[in-house]
């Protein structure tokens, strides 16, 4: 564990957010599930560090307690 | 002329056995002529074991089943003496094409690596391998060789106690008892030996139907394997093409679960899906066609007792990827050695418990190769199909992203790593011939190492010195003695020595790699062969 980054790693979190928020605009529900996806695989692809991608998928899992 | 397999190959004769006053009594009884059973039987009778071969009728497979056979198998059958015929008449092919919806996204070159007597792949229709493998029977025979092959000859039942299976068969004639000291049930996935004795056969059904249409053509289609992603000629499914020898291409179309088997097996039907596939105004005949859904499962264990199980009888897959015939055939390779040495007995019975770890080893890593396959081609969820479709879109326009689409992994061959047969590593040489992997082939002199292997134990030396010969407890191992000062390429230097200087490798009757060194020590080479043999 640990290879993850956590910490607040991107330059400008808003400029970042709206971009992808404005990248699904206009789109359906199918449209925006695949652009999704294909983002995912491609950084998943760029990252390439199976650790990491296992630590990732482990921490976005999160399951909240009700 | 018939078909090939319209036509009765071994047709039943009565058999001596059938006449004599009490059970007769033969060292190996294999039960199945398919591939595998074929393959081990020719495999012990090499090496001089008694085998009489059943089968219940007396025929080659029904219909071409397996298509596509991978280069271990052929080396494997290379030392059985049969793979020659096979490889000239195999169509060789090289060039995949993948179309998603109604369009190519990429295509791709297997580039087989050189050095190699056999390619990568052929594809032949699997009547044509059990034709060949019987064809070599007959030549053993010819040469008294102890093989016995029973047409229409089907096993009723089976029971054993400690030291014997007895077998009753049923023939056109009436039926008759024979007993085994050991036997080999190959026969198939429906495996009716695994029921007499009332072994579990547990996995995964996959929840689909896939027609298969073997048809003949005389249009000009280049020798490419292409898979189709839900085209617009089977919406939400997938299909494939791909060429056989005799101008025969196998199609095969996804069909989905919720079919009527009947109405889509009618000519008619098939013809209006092949028109929709290959364009309205092709010529061809139908030379087979059949449904089937698959299973990917294995039994707990591959023996019991005096009952060895191996091919489909003891594991099953999915064809994507080509593992059924291509593993079945490694399960024979593994088994008739080990048996060899036990009838003999140099190596102890327990030896028999290394066939069902390493094969399992194998089965599992089949089954896993091939579930994955499956759920790729047939997403299971929503999001699975959307992740599926992702990766082929992004495929078409990014190359990095190929590799991760799955339409069959072809089978490579299994390395049995952490096995108890293996022994010393030297972690300076190449991690591809490690203990446990098959030997890699590489040219030597005008011909390949894989020719200078028989079914013993061999002692390779490169760059090393080593006596001709050993004799451990009554095991032989013979040396095979190469330099790279007469090579030309540097192959030896990087399938076998990587950074070591000098290397002797321990290799097994199945071609697997035992154990290596840099240097030839006597005692290490016989406490090496010692635990290969399970003593
Ligand atoms: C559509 C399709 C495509 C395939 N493609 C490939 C491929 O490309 N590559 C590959 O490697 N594999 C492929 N396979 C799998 C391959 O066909 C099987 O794995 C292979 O035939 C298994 O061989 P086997 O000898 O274990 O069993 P089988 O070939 O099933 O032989 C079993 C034999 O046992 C005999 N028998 C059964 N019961 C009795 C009895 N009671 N008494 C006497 N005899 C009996 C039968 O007559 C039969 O001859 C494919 C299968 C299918 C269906």
């Amino acid at each position: 564990m640990g290879l993850l980054k956590t910490n607040a790693n991107i330059a400008g979190p808003d400029e970042f957010y709206s971009e992808l928020i404005a990248a699904h605009e206009g789109l359906t529900k199918a449209q925006s599930d695949a652009l999704n996806a294909r983002l995912i695989l491609l950084l998943a692809n760029h990252i390439g560090d199976r650790a990491v991608l296992s630590e990732a998928l482990k921490a976005a899992s999160i399951r909240h307690s009700s | 002329m018939g078909k090939l397999f319209e036509t009765p190959l071994y047709p039943y004769r009565r058999s001596s056995d059938q006449d004599a006053h009490a059970p007769v009594r033969h060292a190996v009884v294999v039960v199945g002529a398919g591939p595998v059973g074929l393959a081990v039987a020719v495999d012990l009778a090499l090496q001089g074991v008694e085998v009489v071969v059943l089968d219940e009728n007396d025929k080659v497979s029904w219909g071409s089943r397996a298509i596509c056979f991978a280069k271990r198998p052929l080396e494997i059958l290379d030392r059985l003496g049969c793979a020659l015929p096979m490889v000239e008449r195999g169509v060789k092919w090289n060039l995949g094409k993948v179309f998603f919806d109604d369009r190519q996204i990429y295509e791709f070159n297997l580039l087989a690596e050189k050095g190699h007597r056999h390619p990568a792949f052929i594809n032949l229709q699997q009547y044509y391998f059990e034709t060949d493998l019987v064809s070599r029977l007959r030549e053993l025979q010819a040469e008294g060789k102890p093989i016995d092959l029973r047409g229409c000859s089907k096993v009723l039942s089976v029971e054993q106690d400690a030291d014997k299976a007895t077998i009753q068969v049923d023939t056109p004639e009436g039926p008759y008892t024979i007993e085994a000291d050991w036997l080999i049930a190959c026969d198939g996935a429906g495996s009716p030996v695994r029921k007499m004795l009332g072994l579990d056969f547990v996995g995964r059904i996959f929840e689909d139907n896939f027609l298969i249409a073997d048809v003949v053509m005389e249009a000009e289609f280049p020798t490419e394997r292409w898979f189709w992603f839900d085209p617009p000629f089977n919406r939400g499914q997938s299909a494939l093409l791909h060429k056989q020898p005799d101008n025969v291409w196998r199609i095969d179309f996804q069909l989905g679960w919720d079919i009527d088997r009947e109405e889509e097996l009618k000519p008619e039907n098939i013809d209006k899906r092949l028109r929709a596939m290959l364009g309205a105004d092709i010529s061809y005949q139908l030379e087979w066609s059949s449904i089937y859904t698959f299973q990917c499962r294995r039994m707990e264990k591959f023996h019991e007792g005096r009952v060895i199980f191996a091919g489909d009888a003891a594991h099953q897959v999915s064809p994507f990827g080509a593992r059924g015939a291509n593993s079945g055939i490694q399960d024979a390779d593994n088994l008739a050695w080990k048996l060899k040495l036990i009838i003999d007995g140099k190596a102890p019975a327990s030896l028999l418990e290394t066939y069902d770890s390493e094969r399992i080893y194998g089965a599992d890593e089949n089954i896993l190769n091939s579930s994955r396959s499956t759920d790729f081609i047939t997403p299971k969820s929503d999001m699975s199909r959307v992740f599926r479709d992702a990766v082929l879109e992004l495929a078409e326009h990014y190359e990095g992203m190929r590799p991760m689409v799955n339409s069959g992994r072809l089978s490579v061959p299994c390395t049995y790593d952490g096995s108890p047969l293996n022994g010393a590593d030297c972690d300076k040489m190449p991690a591809r011939t490690r203990p446990g992997s098959p030997v890699v082939d590489l040219p030597v002199g005008n011909r390949f190492l894989l020719n200078l292997l028989g079914s013993e134990f061999y002692l390779l030396t490169i760059d090393a010195e080593a006596p001709a010969a050993l004799d451990v407890e009554g095991v032989s191992v013979k040396r095979i003695a190469l330099n790279t000062a007469d090579e030309a390429e540097d192959y030896l230097q990087q399938r076998y020595l990587g950074d070591a200087s000098s290397a002797v490798y321990l290799i097994r009757p199945d071609q697997h790699v035992v154990a290596r060194w840099e240097h030839f020590a006597e005692n290490d080479v016989r406490k090496a062969l010692l635990k290969a043999i399970g003593r």
